[in-house]
């Protein structure tokens, strides 16, 4: 054994270690391949030792080979060995070895889920640490699913080092595994306090990771990473902080001006860049959402161009490029303040580094107008002359067109000039955006009617010098606008001068050089220009220019018809034949010209980009199954239709919105090789340096002449553009001239006195195009609306992670923590934590229902008790948004199940969504904002605990001294009281509890179900306003004291074992009604068989409870008492006596008071949930018996109807369907209740089932009742 | 126009079936099954010389190897053919490169369209500062004779392509543990 270990090491001393393998291939620069396959033998030999320093010292060489290019995944193996090693020197070579080499589909990864625990659990950080950050990397859904726990409980370490790493890898997690967002958010929230501050910036992190794909669910936080920004002084973090914000304005206007101040005075003050940068960024972002409703942020508009300025005008490059970036952005909505910096920009354009040259064309772009379109486009053409390099140069050209035909020609006022400078572009060597410019020839030509006559006179030209163009066929690209010209030549032959001579342009022989589909155009247009030529001839007398374009036509098409080319030959032989006939019909003097001409007759109109999509597909087709067998790869590309560009409007032809399709990728095939040939670095496969065509149809046999041409090409005969912008400009002038002339005389007119006025620069309206530009839309089929409709990618992974998590306690109202929900835990943990009897799975199910029900109902109540929680927002708001927003949901079902609370507990938050929402309302509305926050403001301060009304606003001790406001707002509203019985005030306070429904109402809309059937929702959500529902009722009342109880609101039962009884929460108002101190309040029941107050231990069973709180004059607090049940399928009665002791100043005195509990037996219903899918499962079965139940006289709407048992009864609505729904409740034993609600006109029919038919009986009798009273 | 360059050359590369990918999730079309897609995040740092030797690659997002290889000696090409004068961030495909030049050796990192390409910018000279404090004067050779110690100041400082810590000496504190570890 010994002796192995010592040969272990001396092995190991002639093994080789990192450095001689780096040293080795450093030295073995030749043969380096070689060298390395003998080191990768060495290294298998090693690894098959039993040595863990010699394997871990292989597989630290395995990674740096896998860094150079080599492919170790056979060793996974081994190294999932050394990560296993005990010490940490190895573990991490391991680890290291497997975050770079492990993906995945590595399979050996699930054997490290057990080895990863243990490390996580390891009791050295770096352990951990190094297990974390490996984890980070590879991390799969499975891992993510297993080790969930650990990480989550890796995340309340108490070393900051590994709280932090926890929380970072949390991330990945939720990516792979995002059933664990919601298990693991309130701890995550928690982090963002982290005293330790690297802590903090990784939760931010996250947070900001995720709000950032799903910012609607992280609107809450707003408030707390306010905190943070304001507070914080790490600039990482505040640029994680600010770019959250970014993502959060756009869904709260109001946010957006809370920012403003303090991101311009962090623009102001800070120094450093890259939080400038940021800041500017998030402002802008800021802006843009706000844009439409507040026109008065220009000084923060200024300010940010003023600093971006800066950026672009400072030296440092990179500087430069974020200023340009960032202005882009500005661009958008405030295109004014930039194009004042025209100058800036239009010189960033000579720069030497072309990225930034590419931002500057970027911008400039969004920056013209009609009155500086010309003067840039100028610009940019002596830019084309200078530029270097091809790729610049065709970036060049695409901006120009992209300048001149943005938003349907909008700043063109003078399209002849548009059209020389298209015809300008043309001399462009070897671009590869001939198409480009074809396109907008022809779309400028279809839909510019009055420009027609001008572009044929051009395009005669350009056909007659077609040669020049086509000289050199490397620059082929170039040669498709002769495609344009021929079309327009042909298609408007009728503005030609001189057809006959374009015709014979159009059938010189060269023309047999071109691509097949530009041939194809040529020959189909000559036939159209020899039409035109007949008819112009048709009257003439002398016939003899007739027969030589028909001698014409016939000596030239023969070249076509021999053509390789389908499509010409077809068309040229058809044409042939055409003339042919027309020939001898014209020897027998036969007129034909009005026939020939008919053959091209109607207008030719441009479809809209989309017409194909909205033509419906008719009935029986089905698009997706193959009519012939899928043709073979190999097919040869000369097939592909070489252009499909015509007719279509500009701005979405561009090759960039098609569909990647054949001839797209031959395209960008050809795209990449001149890329490819113009790049240094770039070893070209041919040893020429031309650049070949290969996927040009019919070109490569040609043999070329090449012509060296190096001076551009001036088309000799075409104007100049320039010449139109100064007659552009004359034209200007003289309108301004006019206008100026006509306004002087107007004003004459009106005053003879009147001042000269300089109408000083003249505004975007007073330029008048040139042409009475008649733009033609295009066609689209009928009935179709010209809408976008993207769907949305459904594999994103962060779509799994769009929960809403605005509260958590929110979506367990919703839907509780299912027990797929839970994250794994390994049993012998959970039942460390929960001391069940039952099984662990169940246990956590309930106690996750008894939430869901609990916190239902707690919002419900919410609405009786909106004063309460007012009070506490009011609070909350003192206490600067200090407020940590929800609790943790186990803190607050142990909250519920206390049987005596303090006061303070009473006016604890109920942490409802509403109060969040309303909570994040009065964050924002410190500033004066709109109806909104003002409302939530008199909700907040009208009321404190609930005083009989007109009783005088007395002070509480112990609240009066925080609350100062309330006092005002109680001194300027009087008080209501929530009890049905004061008649005349119930107007208003319904007015109030509507208005404070819609006010929850509006921020949840967005997470409602759909639109007919609702599905596991409170109707309420849906629908408008409900009248204030209250469950509390009087439960008895004297000269000193009222009592009301809600009908044992909170069920729930905790030990989950129903023989030994369940548990009901009642909760009661004590108010004093008098002038006197009330304090000693004793709250006693009379226990019966079946139901016990529960006392603290060592009671009684005749002892009373003291109830928790005094109450001042005119105050009332809530208690809540529990009591325990044995057999719920009954209702009860409990007789109660309250005593305490009235105080005033003379006196004090022992009262008493008697009561009746009620316990219905709607109260030993909870409400939860169900999916309409396990609701068909369980009236399945067969388990449960039915009943029925018919109301008659029921006249209020559906869904009030629905809201009521909802409400009333602890359903919660499975499906609904038009005025039929589906209800469920389950009763604190585990009974099911099933009921079926149908209404027709006033009688609403309620079929129920359930495995209690004692329960059920009882319970329809309670429903029946509800409605009766009202 | 970005999206049109990117696409363009998005087909020409090897590495284009992850960039394509993305690329359609923006676009809100289709998307292959395996790529997740980035958040705002650094997705991979190279350390690479003028000669396009990888010195250090860490990928945050899973890459395979082919394209790994095709991605770096894409980015160096990106990134030698830029002069002192030209600005440090290249766009490239849909992300851009944040890189920074020590003598022979480029430091890259890329990053998603909306990181904050400045604060990356500091990000790497804080890493070279942490180095060179760490090797006290760092080298290439330091690097390559000691790559695994390298990856695991930069494992300390980029964690799943997120900056986690800047402070240098709570980022080597782990390094001097362990170099103690290993003394005594």
């Amino acid at each position: 054994m010994a002796l192995k270990i010592v040969k272990g090491s001396i092995d190991r001393m002639f093994d080789k270690n990192l450095q001689d393998l780096v040293r080795g291939i450093r030295n073995h620069k030749e043969d380096e391949a070689k060298y390395i396959s003998t080191c990768i033998d060495e290294i298998k030999q090693e690894l098959k030792q039993d040595n863990i320093a010699v394997k871990a010292n292989a597989v630290c060489k395995l990674t740096y080979l896998q860094m150079l290019g080599y492919d170790v995944s056979w060793a996974a193996f081994n190294i999932v060995e050394v990560m296993s090693s005990s010490k940490f020197t190895y573990k991490r070579i391991g680890y290291l070895a497997a975050s770079q080499c492990f993906h995945e589909s590595t399979d050996v990864i699930m054997l490290t889920t057990n080895q990863i625990r243990k490390d996580l659990s390891s009791p050295n950080q770096y352990d951990t640490g190094v297990a974390l950050t490996g984890l980070s990397c590879f991390v799969t859904p499975d891992l993510a699913r297993d080790l969930a726990n650990d990480i989550m409980t890796l995340m309340s370490h108490t070393k900051p080092y590994i709280r932090k790493k926890a929380v970072l890898i949390m991330y990945k997690v939720f990516l792979k595994y995002p059933e664990s967002l919601r298990p693991a958010f309130p701890r995550l929230k928690e982090k963002l306090e982290d005293p330790d501050p690297g802590v903090q910036s990784a939760a931010v992190n996250v947070i900001c990771e995720l709000a950032r794909r799903n910012p609607k669910n992280y609107l809450s936080l707003a408030p707390l990473f306010f905190k943070l920004m304001t507070s914080s002084t790490n600039n990482w973090v505040l640029i994680k902080i600010i770019k959250l914000f970014g993502a959060l304005t756009p869904l709260e206007p109001r946010l957006g001006k809370k920012l403003i101040e303090p991101l311009t005075n962090l623009i102001h003050s800070t120094s450093a860049m890259s939080l400038l940068y940021e800041c500017v960024n998030t402002v802008i972002a800021v802006l843009i959402s706000l844009s439409s409703g507040m026109p008065n942020h220009s000084a923060s508009i200024q300010l940010c161009v003023q600093k971006l300025r800066i950026l672009i005008e400072d030296s440092d490059q990179n500087l430069k490029y974020l200023g340009l970036l960032a202005m882009s952005k500005i661009l958008k909505t405030h295109p004014k303040s930039v194009q004042s910096h025209k100058d800036l920009i239009l010189q960033c354009l000579d720069d030497k580094d072309e990225s930034i040259r590419l931002r500057a064309l970027d911008l400039l772009y969004g920056m013209v107008s009609k009155k500086n379109l010309m003067e840039i486009v100028k610009k940019l053409m002596l830019h084309v002359d200078k530029a270097e390099g091809t790729t610049y140069r065709d970036e060049l050209l695409t901006k120009i067109i992209d300048i001149c035909s943005q938003s349907n020609y909008q700043y063109i006022t003078n399209f002849e000039w548009y059209i020389s400078i298209l015809v300008e572009l043309t001399r462009l060597e070897g671009t590869r955006h001939g198409h480009l410019i074809a396109s907008q020839m022809l779309d400028v030509a279809i839909r510019v009617k009055a420009i027609r006559v001008f572009a044929v006179a051009q395009m005669a030209t350009l056909l007659d010098n077609a040669h020049l163009l086509t000289g050199n066929m490397q620059r082929n690209g170039i040669c498709e606008v002769l495609y344009a010209a021929a079309w327009i030549c042909g298609e408007f032959s009728e503005h030609l001068e001189n057809p006959l001579q374009t015709l014979e342009a159009m059938l010189r022989p060269k023309v047999a050089t071109l691509p097949g589909h530009i041939q194809a155009v040529y020959v189909q247009n000559a036939a159209k220009l020899f039409a035109t030529v007949l008819k112009s001839q048709e009257g003439n007398t002398d016939s003899t220019t007739a027969q030589e374009t028909i001698q014409l036509m016939i000596d030239r098409l023969p070249l076509f018809v021999q053509s390789a080319n389908l499509e010409v030959q077809e068309r040229a032989s058809c044409i042939l034949q055409l003339v042919k006939y027309i020939q001898k019909l014209q020897q027998k003097d036969v007129a034909v010209a009005e026939e020939v001409i008919a053959l091209f007759a109607g207008e030719l109109n441009p479809v809209a980009p989309k017409a194909q999509k909205k033509v419906p597909v008719p009935e029986g087709l089905d698009l997706d199954t193959w009519i012939n067998e899928p043709p073979s790869e190999s097919e040869s590309e000369d097939e592909q239709p070489k252009a499909i560009f015509a007719k279509e409007e500009p701005k979405h032809s561009r090759p960039r919105h098609t569909e990647v399709d054949e001839k797209e990728l031959a395209r960008r095939r050809e795209a990449r090789k001149q890329e490819q040939a113009n790049n240094p670095f770039y070893i070209k496969a041919s040893p020429s340096s031309q650049k070949v065509y290969q996927d040009t149809p019919g070109v490569e046999h040609i043999p070329v002449v090449q012509i060296d041409l190096t001076v551009p090409l001036k088309v000799p005969g075409l104007p100049m553009s320039d010449q139109y912008v100064k007659l552009e400009e004359e034209r200007r002038q003289k309108e301004r001239a006019e206008k100026k002339k006509e306004k002087k005389k107007r004003k004459e007119k009106r005053s003879g006195r009147g001042k000269k006025h300089d109408s000083g620069p003249e505004s975007e309206e007073d330029i008048t195009p040139a042409h009475m530009v008649d733009i033609v839309t295009e066609e689209m089929p009928e009935n179709a609306l010209p809408s976008d409709d993207d769907d949305k990618d459904p594999n994103d992974p962060h779509k799994a992670l769009d929960i809403d998590l605005d509260n958590l306690v929110e979506m367990a109202r919703r839907r509780p923590l299912a027990d797929s929900e839970k994250l794994p835990v390994k049993s012998h943990r959970a039942t460390e934590a929960l001391k069940s009897p039952d099984g662990e799975a169940e246990s956590t199910s309930q106690e996750a229902k008894k939430k869901s029900g609990k916190e239902k109902k707690e919002k419900k109540k919410d609405k009786d008790r909106d004063k309460k929680k007012s009070k506490d927002e009011k609070k909350k708001k003192k206490h600067k948004h200090e407020d940590k927003g929800l609790d943790l949901l186990g803190n607050q079902s142990d909250d519920a199940v206390n049987q005596s609370e303090g006061p303070s507990e009473v006016a604890a938050p109920p942490t409802s969504t509403a109060a969040e929402v309303t909570d994040l309302d009065f964050w924002l509305s410190n500033a004066p904002v709109p109806s909104n926050a003002q409302e939530a403001v008199t909700v907040a301060a009208a009321p404190v605990p609930e005083v009989a009304s007109g009783s005088p606003p007395n002070s509480e001790p112990e609240e009066s001294p925080k609350e100062t406001e309330t006092e005002e707002s109680k001194s300027s509203k009087p008080k209501k009281k929530k009890q049905k019985k004061d008649k005349e005030e119930k107007e208003k306070k319904k007015k109030k509890k509507h208005h404070h429904h819609h006010h929850h109402h509006h921020h949840h809309h967005s997470d409602g179900g759909g639109e007919g059937s609702v599905q596991n929702g409170t109707v309420e959500e849906e629908e408008e306003p409900l009248p204030p529902m209250s469950n509390y009722c009087l439960l008895a009342e004297n000269s000193y004291i009222k009592m009301m109880m809600e009908d044992a609101d909170q069920v729930c039962d905790i030990q989950g074992n129903l023989q030994d009884g369940s548990q009901v929460v009642v909760s009661v108002i004590f108010e004093n009604k008098c002038e006197s101190f009330l304090k000693s309040m004793e709250f006693n029941v009379l226990d019966s068989l079946n139901s016990k107050l529960q006392r603290p231990e060592g009671a009684g069973p005749h002892d009373g409870l003291t109830v928790p709180f005094q109450l001042p004059p005119g105050v009332s607090n809530e208690a809540r008492f529990v009591f325990s049940v044995q057999s719920i399928v009954m209702p009860q009665k409990l007789k109660g006596t309250l005593t305490f002791i009235v105080k005033n100043e003379e006196s004090s005195t022992h009262e008493k008071l008697d009561f009746k509990l009620h316990f219905t037996c709607t109260s030993y219903l909870i409400t939860t949930p169900c999916y309409s899918d396990a609701f068909a499962k369980l009236l399945e079965c067969g388990d449960l018996k039915g009943s029925s139940v018919k109301l008659e006289g029921v006249n209020m709407p559906f869904h009030h109807l629905l809201a009521r048992i909802c409400f009333h009864h602890h359903f919660s609505v499975v499906e609904r369907i038009d005025s039929c729904a589906s209800m469920y409740s389950r009763s604190v034993q585990g009974h099911h209740v099933c009921l079926l609600v149908k209404t027709c006109g006033q009688t609403v029919s309620m079929d129920a089932k359930c495995d209690e038919p004692a329960l059920l009986g009882n319970v329809l009798d309670e429903i029946k009742q509800t409605f009766s009273q009202c | 126009m970005d999206t049109w360059i990117h696409n363009d050359h998005c087909l020409m590369s090897l590495t284009a079936q992850v960039c394509l990918a993305q690329q359609h999730c923006k676009a809100g079309r289709l998307t292959g099954s395996e790529v997740t897609s980035s958040g705002r995040m650094i997705t991979f740092i190279l350390m690479v010389n003028r000669q396009g030797q990888t010195r250090l690659c860490r990928y945050y997002q899973p890459l395979k190897l082919s394209q790994r290889t095709a991605l770096e000696t894409d980015a160096v090409r990106c990134c030698l053919s830029r002069g002192r004068d030209q600005c440090s961030f290249v766009e490239y495909k849909d992300f851009k490169l944040v890189f920074r030049q020590y003598a022979a050796l480029y430091i890259v990192a890329g990053v998603t369209d909306d990181e904050n390409e400045l604060s990356v910018y500091e990000l790497l000279q804080n890493f070279v500062e942490v180095l060179d404090k760490y090797f006290s004067r760092v080298s290439e050779l330091d690097i390559m004779f000691n790559l695994d110690r390298v990856h695991l100041i930069l494992d300390e400082m980029v964690q799943n392509g997120h900056i986690v810590e800047t402070n240098r000496s709570s980022v080597l504190a782990p390094l001097t543990a362990l170099d103690k570890m290993a003394n005594g």
